[in-house]
């Protein structure tokens, strides 16, 4: 693009062009690696070229370099917000793709790690949001009710962001003991901080001032370009993966699905909330239900045989060899498989050629199609608005640019 | 209901549709690129299958693919109009994921393509998801996407060289520095380094 221009001056001495303006990549107000170059007309943005790809690590390339559990800690770096989500999608597809049906508790657990993932998610998208509004104090509040939920996922698989908890076929390891009264322990104070956060921020006139009527979406936008997860349900389509296409056990559980109506920043700030006590509703129910059993499939092709067995028989040593250097011998053909991760749908398109190694792995990012339609929230509107719509967007650079 | 939604698009479209499949629960149809933009229109518009949203686009480079394994994730008709046989596919595929929020299905379409310049027509007009979706397939494996409002590289900056998700893309390899002319004209300055 050339960027030259000569200045027009108007009447009154004053330089009427447009100015080009770059807004990023590192940016104090965009929580993500993007770049905008704004054509500006005044304080309203006339044109905008979104640029991503900072955060382009060549996840999809990798993948196809090892075996399919080798591509399990790519996928905590995806959206590493909500690392658990994409660990159950990715499995998932493989899960698909081998034809292999896990335990009933497997499926249990992995509704709740994929729910506690949700909650640091949108925690971290209000918390950002405020901050970059300039409200330091819900921010606060924000990251500690995130920081009460990291030690009880660290406790669970042993790593705050990078978990890789899930195993094809399974899990890494069941739940800690006591993890029931880990978790619910923490819901009063996060319940508190969260209503601190509302006090804050909901009826505040200035917050409110930034967020009503901006960056508002339409129905048929959102459809049309592929938005999914709070940027379409903002708008008031009811469309939300566990309820309309259930998978693990969403369709045993009892929860609201939160839809908007007004399609604006406010409208994606409050549906995030609600979404966070909707989830914890989910864990309580999780936690009430869920059943005893296996949490790997007893199958040793598919999950990793015990330790016991690896170290005293023969042919435990010889699953695990064969498991760990070949990688599980999913059968030909391509597989597409969807979870509702924190921004939308996350999908996991995978390719086999017929041995332990990926062929090819496509992630389909929430994020990736919302910046596709940002163009649209922020030409015409002022620029400050960029702000808000780009946090409750709540791009996440590494789902978008993998 | 699978079978359903492929059994409409191979009535309405006999000539366009190169094969089908059904594993794991996904349907999957292959088209022609030539009624890729009808095909999806009518997908989009008719009431029975009403796909609003272009869930995903992506491509695929089979190039190191078992060739006896091809058929399995893209079956071909032994009569299809396009003249593909089963051993002799094209190198590239575009997939498109399309979803309806109405009636709740899904169909995934392949489009296969070969060449050294790869092409298929653009589905900007009928879905503006595909705007994003394809420059991505663009800039990772190389298929040009006509008419495509937009068609520039979006992960990868300007100046990079090939389509890494090409099988043949060279991981040993170098991309080229970028051009900064008048380094030479410093040549003094790295002494004090």
């Amino acid at each position: 693009m050339d960027y030259t221009i000569t200045p027009e001056v108007g009447a009154d001495g004053l330089h009427t062009n447009r100015m080009v303006i770059n807004m990023g990549p590192s940016h104090p107000a965009t929580h993500g690696t993007v770049k905008f170059i704004l054509t500006l007309d005044g304080e309203i943005v006339d044109d905008v070229d979104i640029h991503i790809g900072y955060l382009h690590r060549g996840f999809e390339k990798m993948s196809e370099q090892g075996t399919w559990q080798q591509v399990l800690p790519y996928t905590d770096r995806l959206n590493y917000v909500s690392p658990l989500c994409n660990n159950v999608g990715y499995v998932g597809a493989v899960e698909k793709l081998m034809g292999v049906q896990i335990t009933e508790r497997c499926a249990y657990i992995r509704v709740l790690i994929s729910e506690l993932s949700r909650i640091t998610d949108h925690l971290t998208s209000i918390g950002a949001g405020a901050l970059e509004l300039g409200g330091f104090t819900p921010f606060l509040y924000g990251v500690e009710a995130r920081e009460m939920f990291y030690p009880v996922i660290e406790e669970l698989c042993g790593a705050r962001l990078t978990t890789s908890y899930t195993r094809v076929g399974g899990l890494m390891a069941d739940l800690p003991e006591g993890y029931e009264q880990t978790v619910l322990g923490i819901f009063p104070k996060v319940k508190s901080l969260m209503k601190k956060v509302d006090a804050l921020l909901t009826q505040n006139r200035i917050f409110y001032d930034r967020m009503i009527d901006t960056g508002t979406l339409s129905q048929e936008d959102a459809i049309a370009f592929g938005c999914t997860g709070i940027m379409l349900r903002s708008t008031g389509v009811d469309w939300d993966l566990r309820k309309h296409e259930p998978y693990l056990v969403y369709d045993k559980l009892d929860f609201d699905v939160i839809v908007g109506h007004r399609g604006d920043n406010y409208d994606r700030y409050l549906c995030r909330i609600e979404e966070v006590y909707q989830s914890m509703r989910i864990i309580e129910q999780v936690f009430r239900d869920i059943p005893d059993g296996p949490v790997n499939v007893a199958d040793w092709k598919v999950s990793y045989p015990p330790k016991q067995d690896v170290y005293n028989s023969i042919e435990g040593m010889i699953a695990h060899f064969k498991l760990i250097m070949d990688g599980h011998q999913v059968p030909p053909g391509e597989s597409y498989y969807a979870v509702e991760g924190g921004n939308g749908e996350v999908g996991f398109y995978v390719i086999s050629q017929g041995n332990g190694r990926p062929y090819r792995v496509h992630v389909r990012a929430p994020c990736y199609y919302a910046m596709g339609v940002l163009k649209q929230l922020i030409e015409g509107h002022m620029l400050a608005d960029i702000i808000p719509t780009f946090d409750t967007l709540n791009m996440i650079g590494g789902e978008v640019d993998r | 209901m699978s079978s359903a939604l492929i059994q409409l698009v191979r009535d309405n479209f006999p000539t366009a549709v190169v094969g089908s499949h059904e594993n794991q629960g996904d349907a999957c149809v292959l088209l022609g690129p030539d009624k890729l933009v009808e095909v999806c229109t009518f997908l989009r518009d008719d009431p029975r299958a009403a796909f609003d949203m272009l869930v995903m686009v992506t491509a695929a480079d089979y190039l190191d693919f078992p060739a006896e394994y091809r058929a399995v994730a893209s079956p071909v008709d032994e009569d299809n109009a396009y003249g593909v046989r089963a051993d002799n596919m094209p190198r590239y595929e575009a997939v498109y994921a399309l979803l309806s929020l109405t009636k709740r299905h899904r169909l995934r379409i392949k489009v296969a393509v070969d060449g050294p310049e790869p092409s298929v027509p653009s589905l900007c007009d009928v879905w503006p998801a595909a705007n994003w979706g394809e420059r991505e397939a663009w800039d990772m494996v190389g298929i040009k996407f006509e008419n495509h409002p937009d068609l520039r590289r979006i992960l990868l900056y300007e100046e990079f060289e090939g389509h890494p998700l090409r099988k043949d893309y060279d991981l040993r390899g170098y991309q080229p520095l970028i051009d900064m002319p008048h380094l030479a004209e410093y040549a003094d300055h790295a002494r004090h380094r």
